[in-house]
């Protein structure tokens, strides 16, 4: 196999690495080349911080390993190269009337990578975790072996949400969900403020339900937003147009807080007062930031990061005092998400736990690495914890401790990896492997 | 998903370019047969153009250097309008070739001669069921002799040649044949080489490919402003070219 020297960041593209990739299009290829010098394993770089880096090492890029396998139309279980992306496995099975079972906020995330950080979508709080709906996965282990590891297995938990720890996977056996077709009907509403919010989340009884949040709204709008509730329908809709792509590092003024609370409110005013139902091709809801192509550019050469903590239910005050702290300080970026999390989870380091995630993007600027690091140890004291996912910042203690399991996760890994192959930017930055 | 009739025979159906035209093809709903040496790939690939909507997809073996394996491919294909795509071709470092010249004669066997033969015998096929296309991929490195790669080069210009007077032939009997020139791709014989510039996705290459199909295009240069670069570079006289290395 041959390696490509590469400079590849995070989506957020604070970070960056440098080192040499591979790109293998055969299992073949793949296998060999665990056998020889194993390395771990990058989907479509979508993860925000460094878990998709590998500083000054090598990395298995997996994107051409993207086909289908086998599909069984009785039970709706698609067998798929883990490097295909979750757009296209929707695009392809919803016209027939399945879907893949949990879809985060993006289509080009890889199967991959979704078992690696056992992500969760707009459905969390009925359909669970990623991982809850994959049968069995093919694990190439740093050893060079190629397993099928079924639910019972002890690596399931360790691999699932496992940030590649365990080896490369080569395949998924994913459960898929059926779905009405690929249109999706959605109803807007608009919410006021941080209490309506919560009673309309909780009360909320959709199949796919989410939360645009303001924040940059201080004061009695606080909290104020936009909860979008959606299932999905048979039908014809127009097809969107050609994807946008973002040519350029925008300029440093494009999201400065007067241009991001102008945008906000006119986003907020959108939606009717009376609010609104729409019918969407399913990618629109899905996946809303696809439309524009390297949308992460936005934010200009120094990047961005994304915040993102769940806290248990009883700790929505806790949340809120977080808010009110990122709306004073006005560094927020139009991204903010709010969401009510139900418990489902499939591996010892998977993010989800009941209670309410919220999820803001800022700047990459010194007041806003701060305020993060705030927001960071309110987490901790709430209970909750951080994405590793979107992670660029944190410290090490603190998110080990934000995992209950972390302890035993680390000892499996150690037992898995023993010399350490599968090590990444985000393992070593927060060393995870540490007991 | 819609049946078109039409089957096509995908040669070096393990490349990139190959596996992305052979998806296309599959959502249009045409027949598959995918030929090369690694069969296990091959089947992986036939597997999920099923899955995308082509009503039949198999695997058979193709050795550009095997002759004798070329007939049961052309048996295997059905009833309906038969279509041939030529992926095949090897490209050994220009530095190897000069210290071993034998490697020259699986070169232009690969890249040339062999898909050749095969066409050839394909062409009455053609002819017989008056329609058909035929898609020779070819190189901008064809269109000059270079320093760097000439061996393959001279291949895939023999190739040209040869796609340009099978048109000829086939034209009057209700065939097509397009002939495609791509510049860089970005494919496993291109990762990790240095001085890559204006690299396309074998995605891209696929449709600029399928939509020369459709509008029964004679020669193409995919993306297309290579037919400007190539332009420039085949205008440079002879005398001032063979002392420069592009």
């Amino acid at each position: 196999m041959r390696w490509k020297p590469a400079e590849y960041a995070g989506w957020g593209r604070a970070l960056r690495a440098s080192g040499d990739l591979a790109r293998p299009e055969r299992q073949s290829t793949l296998t060999a080349l665990m056998g020889d010098e194993p390395a771990p394993a990058i989907g479509n770089c979508r993860s925000y911080g460094d878990a998709c880096l590998n500083n000054g090492g090598r990395a298995v890029q997996m994107l051409r390993l993207d086909r289908m396998l086998s599909f069984d139309a009785a039970n709706g279980i698609v067998h798929v190269e883990a490097g295909m992306q979750l757009g296209e496995l929707a695009r392809i099975f919803a016209p027939r009337g399945w879907l893949p079972a949990v879809m985060p906020g993006t289509g080009f995330a890889t199967v991959g990578g979704a078992i690696a950080h056992d992500v969760h979508g707009k459905n969390h709080h009925g359909a669970g975790s990623f991982g809850q709906h994959v049968e069995a996965f093919t694990l190439i282990t740093p050893q060079g072996d190629n397993r099928r590891i079924t639910r019972d297995d002890p690596l399931f938990r360790v691999t699932v949400g496992g940030l590649g720890q365990t080896g490369v996977i080569a395949s998924a056996e994913l459960q898929l969900l059926k779905c009405k077709g690929d249109v999706i009907v959605v109803t807007e509403r608009r919410i006021d403020g941080w209490d309506d919010f919560l009673t309309y989340l909780d009360a909320s009884d959709a199949t796919y339900s989410v939360g645009w949040i303001d924040a940059t709204a201080t004061g009695e709008n606080l909290g104020r937003g936009i909860l979008e509730e959606a299932e999905t329908g048979s039908g014809l809709v127009t097809a969107r147009g050609r994807a946008r792509s973002v040519p350029f590092d925008a300029p440093g003024f494009a999201l400065s807080p007067p241009v991001v609370r102008m945008f906000n409110r006119a986003y907020f005013r959108r939606v009717p007062e009376q609010g609104r139902t729409l019918v969407k091709p399913i990618r629109d809801f899905f996946f809303p930031l696809d439309k524009i192509r390297d949308w992460n550019r936005l934010y200009g050469r120094e990047g961005f990061h994304q915040f993102q903590c769940v806290v248990p239910l009883e700790q929505a005050s806790a949340l809120r005092a977080m808010l009110e702290k990122v709306a004073k300080s006005g560094l927020a970026s139009p991204l903010a998400v709010l969401k009510r999390m139900g418990s489902g989870r499939a591996g010892m380091m998977s993010f989800p736990t009941e209670g309410y995630t919220l999820a803001v993007d800022f700047r990459n600027r010194a007041h806003a690495v701060r305020l993060i690091s705030e927001l960071e140890s309110d987490t901790l004291n709430a209970g909750g914890r951080i994405y590793l996912a979107k992670d660029a910042l944190a410290r090490g203690a603190a998110m080990r401790a934000m995992y209950p399991e972390h302890g035993a996760w680390a000892a499996a890994v150690r037992e898995a990896d023993p010399a350490g192959a599968m090590t990444t930017d985000l393992i070593r930055r927060l060393d995870l492997r540490s007991l | 998903m819609a049946d078109t009739g039409e089957t096509w025979i995908l040669l070096g159906a393990t490349s990139a370019m190959a596996r992305a035209m052979a998806r296309g093809l599959a959502e249009r709903g045409d027949g598959l047969i995918l030929a090369g040496r690694d069969m296990a790939d091959m089947e992986t690939t036939a597997a999920d153009c099923l899955l995308r909507g082509a009503p039949t997809a198999r695997a058979m073996r193709f050795d550009a250097r095997d002759a004798h394996g070329f007939a049961a491919i052309i048996d295997a294909v059905p009833g309906g309008v038969v279509n041939c795509a030529v992926f095949v071709g090897s490209m050994p470092p220009q530095g190897e070739i000069d210290l071993d010249p034998a490697l020259i004669d699986g070169t232009v066997t690969d890249s040339f001669t062999g898909p050749a033969r095969f066409l050839q015998m394909l062409a009455p096929e053609i002819e017989a069921r008056g329609a058909g296309c035929v898609v020779g991929v070819g190189s901008v490195a064809g269109d000059r002799g270079r320093i760097g790669n000439y061996v393959y080069g001279a291949a895939k210009a023999g190739f040209h040649t040869y796609l340009s007077g099978l048109r000829n032939r086939l034209t009057r009997a209700g065939g097509h044949v397009v002939t495609v020139k791509p510049g860089f791709v970005d494919t496993p014989m291109t990762w990790g080489i240095p001085g890559m510039f204006l690299v396309a996705s074998p995605d891209d290459v696929a449709q600029d490919i399928l939509k020369a199909v459709t509008k029964r295009r004679d020669v193409i240069y995919t993306p297309f402003f290579w037919r400007a670069i190539m332009g420039i570079i085949k205008a440079i006289p002879e005398r001032i070219f063979k002392k420069m290395s592009v």
